[in-house]
């Protein structure tokens, strides 16, 4: 009791779509860290990041009426350096021992490095990543995964809205159409028919 | 207005860049080249930002005698020493023979080096965990990963060829179809995300209103 949050967004930049759908998740996470007074540490790698992740942290602050407990050293900005990133990070896990750490984002060779030593001390661990790459490194050394597509749909199922929820479902439907393609592909393609495969390339 | 203004900009400059992406004629190209140059100037300004808020939480921590505070002065002080070795060498400063390069390649890479090196002993305890025999899965899992390692070395070939033909087929057919399958999931729900954004329809990632998607 009393521990807190470790909110790591990645180390990918801002303009990647990981770190966009990381800032919407960090909302989430901030809004119910100031509900219950609990401590949130949001290290990032990038300064455009910082940026970003002060004004959502500060405005989930605002927005459940706890602004005056929120600490501008709260949100940090560390280093853009990414070995350096990963001691900084480590550091803080082994010195404060959150109770929490939420790894959502674009992750590279740091994720075991960081799942590891977040396990090491026992905290809870909630991972999300889109890199195919470091899924496993997540899968082994945390309590929950989010993979892929979860870890986009994350934030619009936490919301409960209905058309953040729609589009959730518009994509399963494109999945399925998607899928039914690829069979119908493999179909063809099996039977010697290349005219769909060849409407579909690329590089004609 | 505070939450309508961003979600317009990212409308406006989302849909441009979209449209760019796929129309070459120069009217739309050279507004979305501008856009991207506007993107990397904001990006750099925030550099500013960031070492403010560095120094500002350090040398707040080292006052008032935080945990650890003197690791907080070392960090103040490389920093300060590195910029001023950099600004100090000017336009050559990535040169070779340049004391900030001296500094970067005998300080600052081992150090990295040091981290990443880490990552041998993380994964052995990581390996240790994922592999121990508790459900179906997880012996699946231990015997796909036992053929897949003793096939990528040369023992594997020498007991029989089939054990690197097992691991290629590993590779290839189940572990890549899952990778494929998750590679179009993922996909998709950048898509989505994407579409979620410029629409504005999510909201969360503004300032200043009710906190959520509405």
């Amino acid at each position: 009791m009393g521990k807190g949050v470790l909110y790591v967004p990645g180390i990918a930049e801002i303009d990647d779509i990981q770190t966009i759908a990381s800032m919407i998740l960090l909302g989430t996470v901030a809004r119910t860290a100031a509900k219950y007074e609990t401590d949130l540490q949001v290290p990032t790698v990038s300064p455009a990041v910082y940026t970003v992740a002060e004004e959502v942290v500060k405005a989930s602050y605002q927005d459940v009426g706890r602004a005056d407990t929120y600490r501008s050293e709260q949100v940090r900005y560390i280093t853009s350096e990414q070995f350096a990133y990963v001691a900084a990070v480590n550091g803080m896990m082994l010195r404060d021992k959150p109770a929490a750490n939420l790894f959502l984002g674009g992750f590279f060779a740091e994720s075991l490095l960081l799942a590891e030593t977040g396990h090491s001390i026992g905290a809870i661990q909630i991972a999300g990543t889109a890199n195919v790459h470091q899924m496993p490194f997540f899968v082994v050394a945390c309590d929950y995964t989010l993979i892929g597509e979860e870890y986009y749909a994350a934030s619009a199922l936490l919301s409960n809205d209905s058309r953040l929820l729609g589009s959730l479902k518009s994509s399963d439907t494109v999945k399925v159409v998607l899928i039914v393609v690829v069979v119908i592909g493999c179909i063809l393609a099996s039977s010697g028919i290349t005219a769909f495969g060849d409407w579909w390339s690329t590089t004609r | 207005m505070k939450r309508e203004i961003p979600i317009l900009i990212t409308l406006v400059c989302g849909l441009f860049c979209l449209i760019g992406f796929f129309v070459p004629h120069p009217w739309v190209r050279n507004g979305y080249e501008d856009i991207q140059n506007w993107a990397l100037i904001l990006v750099g300004l925030t550099y500013v930002l960031g070492v403010a808020n560095l120094l500002r939480v350090n040398l707040r921590g080292a006052s008032q005698r935080a945990t650890d505070w003197p690791y907080k002065l070392v960090l103040v002080a490389a920093l300060l020493v590195m910029m001023g070795i950099g600004f100090s060498e000017g336009d050559s400063y990535l040169d070779s023979t340049s004391k900030f390069s001296w500094m970067y390649k005998n300080f600052y890479s081992p150090m990295s080096a040091t981290m990443f090196a880490l990552l041998a002993f993380f994964i052995a305890s990581a390996a240790f965990r994922a592999f121990r025999i508790r459900s179906t899965e997880a012996m699946l899992l231990a015997i796909a990963a036992f053929i897949l390692m003793i096939g990528r070395v040369p023992v594997g070939n020498m007991i029989s060829h089939y054990i690197p033909d097992a691991a290629n087929w590993l590779m290839e057919v189940p572990q890549n179809a899952a990778k494929r399958g998750i590679l179009i999931g993922a996909a998709l729900g950048v898509m989505a995300t994407g579409i979620r954004l410029i629409l504005g329809i999510e909201k969360t990632y503004g300032s200043g209103g009710d906190g959520g998607a509405s």
